[in-house]
């Protein structure tokens, strides 16, 4: 793709300014929608673009946002840019380098919705990053897209970002919310949800950065021509990081639907050292451990092909690649670690499962488990499906179970002789 | 009692500003980044400054700050050289590049060098995968990433500090 | 009334007013789901995920959202794919539910599998070991084997203080959160929260003093596991070693359900002894609860200091004789012609003690004094809260006033309910001359100056102008219930009168007597003092001429001369002085003839509460040798006077209490028994649903009618304000305020309670201090009412500016208003 939709620094230098912006069409989409649209038409471009959430789930952006009730006030809306899943580092880009396009993105959802007030949580270890963001906030200010009565009309908006301090959990939406209200990064119980008990206590939106980035020319361009690109069920462009054991990582935008085989070999450069692929992690951490054959390779990467022909969903399309001198185990020891590390606490089967998942997987790297120990790490994995609190539960356990189906030779190369 | 405010008061009516008055308490964590700003950890006398400001209990700002893996209530070097060695950065070589960071401070992971200035931590993903190896510096209130990194490079940017450092102490 | 619910849950029809929790209809269908971190009394949060059942739904067409039939006609269920917790899902109608099929029991087992792998399965030496939730769920649904590399087990610590009171063994630890949860929820005193987070987490406080709440005790009853142990309990008994004897708390107001664990030990001599207090289940008195000096200050029973045997003065002094001897002695006095008889009598007494007491008083033409600096009784059986109230029911629409009272300090139940009432959307109107912690839940704060009591509810009642006073009495005027609870916070007899009146007045125009959530709530200093009131006993204005001019003087339950310096001398004029006590104390000293008395804990009776339920106790303890209840004394010198008083038993004085007075027709005990089957339900054979808090098998009282309930005509006085006049007196203005944990007699024995103590100071503003040159810490000594204290300055800037304030009970004779003489006292220079 010649020209870029959401990395679009990538064509344009110093678009991170807003005089550079605003030169390429930028606001153009936030101006048209306060002075001349109506906020449910906002809303219904979205819906009809057929933009789904990249954060992830892939729930559709435009039902989401009519989520909100119009009886309870104030409504607010949060940007996620907690990125924190091993292997994406997607919304950092758009945030460092097309600041903008995610603000206006986030401005037209606040529109939408008729939030008045917006918060940006960022992963506290995205310092510098909220700094830079706050001073591009206040050039909106001082341009006159941000405060009170925006272009003269009655509509008012204010956006803040806030620090998170170092929790993978926080990128849980109740977790997050949670965070901001000053409380431990716990996730709440659904329902209610957060589109109609949220922040405060009222109807709160809350975004993945990506997502919003893609508003601006949805509404700018229309929801058809956002729907040339992509798939029917998937349209549009999406981020894919790109990472592990490939020549060029990074990131890669490109319409939904592109094969792995593209997204690696063409644009990865292949294997690093030429060496042969072995597996593929589509969601970070969080994902299934899919053996990189042919019908894998040749799968479209959209939120229904992963899901119907791979059994693994799509996810933040966080795309790891794992190749013939990777060890399962160790890989198994490595994720199980970080969610062991990540765990909230609050429910039993995550604070517990993955510090006994950890546990079981130091004993295999030590080469001091048994053939019953695999099993067992298995099981213990499976214990835990269906019955956690919130997702991360769930996502500790993806790679161990594939992991131990499909490479169990790796495993076993660790138990005591 | 006064401490943090005294030294901060216009950044913390700014931060206070931010929220809604019920949603007072959600300063907790940015006055907790306020009150690590100086040491690169929270003094103990600190929480119940940050509590009376954010309208909580002692007991909870602890509670938050325990929490996060960022906030420190442990002193230790002034600067945390925080190494990635989640899979994606450990792919690209991050737990051999950890190692002779240690090496080349002549410590173990965890530990501070014997000038009080680092201490080198192996952590979890941060969102640097295709720059890895990489670690990000948290001290002096601040938090930086260092992207595409060999010890050869890291060992420039550690000489430099000390520098700085050195240079600090003269004036 | 709610809409009803049919669903099915295991195969049985239940039917539940809509809302109810999967997790509570199944407990109303008498299956228990096993719980850990889900509490009747909180707020649902789901997190031990123990509670997991399969849940199917009735099917309804998406167009005309009739049911979908199966072929058989029945309706179509479908069952989530994932199994759900039952202890946040409400029912819907139709709805199907299996708790104990594959998918479930296998979630049982391996949430249980999940928590013993961190448990150390110390059962053997832990305290909760056999009312363990943890035990008796793994018993049920665990798994028989640990699958767990025991190596790799958590070796934490197992003895954490969180205060002083209150200890943590972190490996026991479960992480449920209810500790957390209570203290944050329920009580809003956020002392204690999670650490850190996954694995790691653990309780701790960073507050200071720690886990200093005087609701604490509580997280121990709630805590599933052997983690939270008083230091009272820790390490003292096995739970089925234990007796339980039912009883209520004695030292304040409210009047709390609970049980003593009682045990038989060698370790004490082989006496029967109390281990534990815990709570009984009254959800219209203290629901599962109990405040710390409940469940802590019983140690007084085991005191050495004791009196045992009758004393007698001879020749000056008091020598133990025979129970004949001591009778025969007040027996000759009473017998003498003419003799002026005065009763003075304490509210710790119970009914039948106090009914006997005005027997024989009135047979002697006697005066029957309450020993009290707080009026109203005849007010509240008038127009006291009406039968049927219940402060769990109050919430929108209902308006309640505290005045001149520290509810927190007082009757901490109470201060819990009336919180509780606000939080449900009950309008709150605080008045009182310094901040409480009660005022957080205020719609309406109101701030007078001592002294100003009545004319505030006075302007209360008014409403003129536009301030804060005009607008809570516009809320008040207003509610569909009105309720007043006055106290004695820095009051005295004649101002708790003039206080009294004016809020029955605010009651009577409003109209809010004689149904059930409204009317007019004493908080007295004392368990008994309604009771007291009903026999027939009132508070003496003057009561030092009362005494002095007194042939005899029968003093129960009442110590004036260890109070008050004036009534010690008063009394040294007293002809002839009968003391009935516990304790050798100041009034006894000077006593002609002491009788020892059982404690209550060690006797039957009843005891009416503020709401003025009557509720009974047992003896709990064996008698100790030696002294008899009060009831039985006086019955056996009423009989030599002639009369026919009853001291058999306390069950036959209250049959002859509910015929002679009014109010207590219904009372009886066999009435008292009676227990009704409450909500939540809870039982000591599953402990884990609500924590160790008992069942209550044992009666849960019977709340009097009032005057106005029973639509009798009222007779409440002139209920016009009377301007009190200030008696000009040179020298600081002090008044007494009531502390939860002083130096009284009941509670000084419990020493575990030392460190909660009232601090032994006067505290003034730092304007007043100005005024007299003081600064805090400086050592002052006080002169009133004739003789001197050394007291310690504490200065505190939310105190009233124009007096000083003291703890009653608390080493300094102040129990109402006083203008003391304050010098500074300069420490001798070190030679």
């Amino acid at each position: 793709m010649e020209k870029h939709i959401l990395l679009r620094h990538r064509d344009i230098p110093g678009i991170d300014e807003l005089s550079v912006y605003q030169a390429n069409d930028g606001m153009l989409a936030f101006e048209k929608a306060v002075k001349s649209m109506q906020p449910a038409d906002v809303t219904l471009d979205v819906k009809n673009s057929g933009l789904r959430g990249r954060g992830g789930a892939g729930f559709p952006t435009g039902i989401k946002w009519g989520f909100l009730p119009n009886n309870s006030w104030p409504h607010y809306v949060v940007a996620n840019a907690d990125e924190s899943e091993p292997g994406t580092f997607k919304d950092r880009e758009i945030m460092e380098s097309n600041p903008f396009q995610f603000l206006e993105g986030l401005m037209l959802a606040c529109y939408a919705v008729q939030a008045n007030q917006a918060y940006v949580y960022l992963r506290g270890e995205f310092w510098q990053l909220a700094a830079f963001l706050d001073a591009k906030i206040k050039d909106l200010e001082a341009a006159g897209y941000l405060g009170d009565k925006i272009l003269g009309t009655e509509y008012s908006l204010k956006i803040n970002t806030h620090l998170g301090a170092g929790a993978y959990i926080c990128g849980e939406e109740t977790a997050l919310l949670e965070s901001i209200e000053g409380k431990l990064g716990q996730p709440r119980l659904r329902p209610p949800f957060p589109a109609v008990v949220g922040l405060y206590g009222k109807p709160t939106l809350i975004n993945n950065v990506e997502t919003l980035a893609n508003v601006p020319m949805i509404i700018q361009k229309g929801p058809d021509w956002y729907r040339g690109f992509g798939t029917e069920q998937s349209p549009g462009v999406k981020i894919f990081s790109l990472s592990g054991c490939v020549k060029k990582p990074g990131n890669y935008e490109l319409p939904l639907g592109v094969t792995y085989q593209e997204l690696i070999f063409e644009h990865g450069g292949g294997i690093v050292n030429d060496n042969k692929i072995k597996a593929v992690m589509s969601a970070g951490a969080s994902s299934d451990i899919v053996i990189a054959d042919d019908f894998c390779m040749q799968t479209p990467l959209a939120y229904e092909t992963c899901t119907e022909r791979l059994k693994a969903p799509l996810g933040s399309a966080s795309v790891i690649v794992l190749d013939e001198n990777v060890d399962m185990a160790w890989l198994v020891s490595k994720t199980v670690n970080f969610f062991k590390h990540e765990s909230c606490g609050k429910c039993t089967p995550c604070r517990e499962g993955t510090f006994w998942m950890d546990s079981l997987t130091k004993h295999m790297m030590a080469n001091e488990s048994s053939s019953e120990d695999i099993d067992l790490l298995r099981n213990v994995a499976v214990q835990m499906q269906g019955k956690c609190l919130c997702a991360l539960g769930e996502f500790s356990t993806m790679a161990v179970v594939t992991a131990v189906d499909r490479f169990r030779a790796d495993f076993e190369t660790h138990v005591r002789s | 009692m006064n401490k943090l405010y005294n030294k901060y008061e216009e950044e913390i009516q700014g931060i206070l500003a931010r929220y809604p008055a019920e949603g007072k308490r959600s300063a907790v964590m940015p006055l907790l980044f306020l009150a690590q700003r100086e040491t690169g950890s929270i003094p103990p006398d600190a929480l119940a400054e940050i509590a009376e400001i954010a309208g909580m209990s002692e007991t909870d700002v602890a509670a938050v700050m325990g929490f996060y893996t960022l906030f420190h209530a442990e002193p230790a070097g002034r600067y945390r050289i925080q190494i990635c060695t989640d899979l994606p950065c450990a792919l690209r070589g991050s737990e051999g590049y950890l190692k002779q960071v240690c090496e080349y401070l002549g410590i173990q992971e965890g530990e501070t060098t014997s000038d009080g200035l680092f201490t080198v931590e192996a952590v979890k993903c941060l969102a640097a995968c295709h720059r890895a190896p990489m670690f990000q510096l948290q001290g002096d209130g601040e938090i930086k990433y260092y992207e595409d990194q060999n010890v050869e490079i890291t060992m420039q940017v550690i000489e430099e500090i000390r520098r700085k450092v050195a240079a600090e102490k003269e004036a | 009334m709610a809409e009803m619910v049919t669903l099915k849950i295991d195969q049985k029809t239940v039917v539940v007013p809509a809302g109810t929790l999967i997790v509570e209809a199944a407990r109303k269908a008498g299956i228990n789901i096993p719980v850990f971190c889900y509490h009747p009394k909180m707020e649902p949060v789901g997190m031990c995920r123990m509670c997991l059942v399969e849940v199917g739904y009735p099917q309804r067409d998406r167009t005309t959202g009739e049911l979908i039939k199966n072929e058989d006609g029945t309706t179509k269920i479908v069952f989530s794919p994932k199994l759900e917790t039952s202890c946040t899902t409400p029912v819907v109608a139709g709805m199907e539910v299996k708790t104990n099929s594959e998918k479930a029991n296998e979630a049982h087992k391996s949430m249980l599998e999940f928590i013993l792998t961190s448990h150390p399965l110390d059962c053997p030496i832990c305290d909760k070991g056999g009312e363990c939730a943890l035990q008796d769920l793994t018993l049920l649904h665990g798994p028989g084997k640990s699958r767990f590399i025991y190596e790799d087990k958590k070796r934490l610590a197992k003895d954490m203080p969180l205060g002083e009171l209150i200890i943590l063994d972190r490996e026991r630890c479960i992480q449920c959160g209810l500790c957390v949860r209570f203290q944050h929820e329920v009580v809003d005193d956020p002392v204690i929260n999670f650490y850190q987070r996954g694995r790691s987490l653990e309780i701790q406080t960073h507050s200071e003093p720690g886990f200093d709440s005087i609701f604490s005790g509580n997280t121990t009853d709630i805590c599933p596991v052997g983690a939270l142990t008083t230091v009272d309990f820790r390490f003292a008994a096995r739970p089925w070693e234990m007796e339980r004897s039912a009883s209520i708390c004695a030292h304040c107001v409210v009047g709390c359900n609970m049980v003593y664990n009682i045990r038989r030990e060698a370790k004490s001599g082989g006496k029967t002894v109390i281990k534990r207090a815990m709570p009984r289940q009254n959800e219209h008195v203290n629901e599962l609860w109990l405040c710390d000096k409940g469940r802590l200050g019983y140690h007084y029973v085991d005191s050495a200091e004791r009196l045992t045997q009758p004393l007698l003065r001879k020749e000056d002094k008091l020598v133990p004789v025979s129970w004949e001897e001591a009778y025969q002695r007040v027996e000759d006095r009473l017998r003498a012609e003419q003799v002026r008889l005065v009763t003075l009598a304490g509210g710790r007494l119970t009914n039948e003690d106090l009914f006997n007491y005005q027997q024989l008083t009135q047979s002697q033409n006697g005066k029957a004094v309450l020993y009290s600096q707080m009026a109203g009784g005849d007010l509240t059986a008038q127009i006291g809260l009406g039968k049927g109230s219940n402060f769990s029911d109050m919430g929108k629409g209902t308006t309640i006033v505290v005045v001149a009272c520290d509810l927190h300090e007082e009757a901490p139940l109470w201060w819990l309910r009336v919180k509780q009432a606000a939080e449900r959307g009950a309008n709150l109107i605080v008045v009182n001359a310094r901040p409480t912690r009660l005022e957080k839940y205020a719609s309406h704060v109101i701030r007078y100056e001592y002294g100003q009591e009545a004319s505030t509810m006075n302007a209360l009642l008014d409403g003129d102008g536009k301030g804060e006073i005009a607008q809570a009495a516009k809320v008040f005027a207003e509610a569909e219930n009105g309720l007043v609870l006055y106290g004695s916070d820095g009051l005295g007899l004649v101002g708790s009168e003039q206080l009294a009146k004016t809020c029955a007045k605010l009651l009577v125009e409003r109209g809010f007597y004689g149904k059930p959530n409204n009317g007019l709530l004493a908080v007295w200093d004392k368990p008994n003092m309604q009771g007291a009131w009903d026999m027939g006993f009132h508070p003496d204005r003057t009561l030092k001429g009362t005494l002095r001019e007194a042939d005899v003087a029968i003093i129960a339950a009442a110590d004036p001369a260890g109070d008050s310096p004036i009534l010690a001398q008063a009394l040294e004029e007293t002809d002839f002085v009968v003391v009935f006590e516990m304790f050798l104390t100041e009034t006894a000293k000077l006593a002609d003839v002491v009788f020892p008395v059982q404690a209550q804990i060690e006797r039957e009776g009843t005891y009416t509460s503020g709401e003025r339920r009557v509720q009974r106790f047992s003896n709990v303890l064996p008698t100790l040798e030696g002294p008899k209840p009060d009831y039985e004394i006086v019955a056996s010198l009423g009989r030599l006077m002639g009369l026919a008083t009853e001291g058999r038993s306390p069950v036959l004085v209250m049959n002859k209490i509910n015929e002679k007075v009014k109010g207590y027709e219904e009372i009886s005990y066999t009435r008292l028994a009676e227990h009704i089957e409450q909500w939540p339900i809870i039982s000591r054979k599953d402990s884990y649903y609500a924590g160790t808090s008992y069942q209550n098998e044992f009666g849960i009282g019977i709340q009097l009618s009032s005057s106005a309930d029973r639509g009798e005509e009222l007779s409440l006085g002139t209920l016009i304000l009377v301007d009190l006049q200030e008696v000009v007196a040179t020298g600081m203005k002090v008044v007494p305020v009531t502390a939860l944990y002083d130096r009284g007699q009941l509670l000084q024995p419990s020493q575990l309670l030392d460190q909660r103590r009232a601090p032994q100071v006067i505290t003034m503003h730092p304007a007043l201090a100005e005024k007299y040159q003081l600064q805090d810490g400086d050592r002052v000594k006080l002169q009133v009412a004739g003789c001197e204290v050394v007291s310690t300055v504490k200065l505190d800037g939310n105190a009233p500016q124009g007096v000083a304030l003291v703890t009653r009970s608390n080493g300094v004779p102040i129990s109402s208003p006083v203008f003391v003489q304050i010098q500074r006292l300069v420490l001798e220079p070190e030679a």
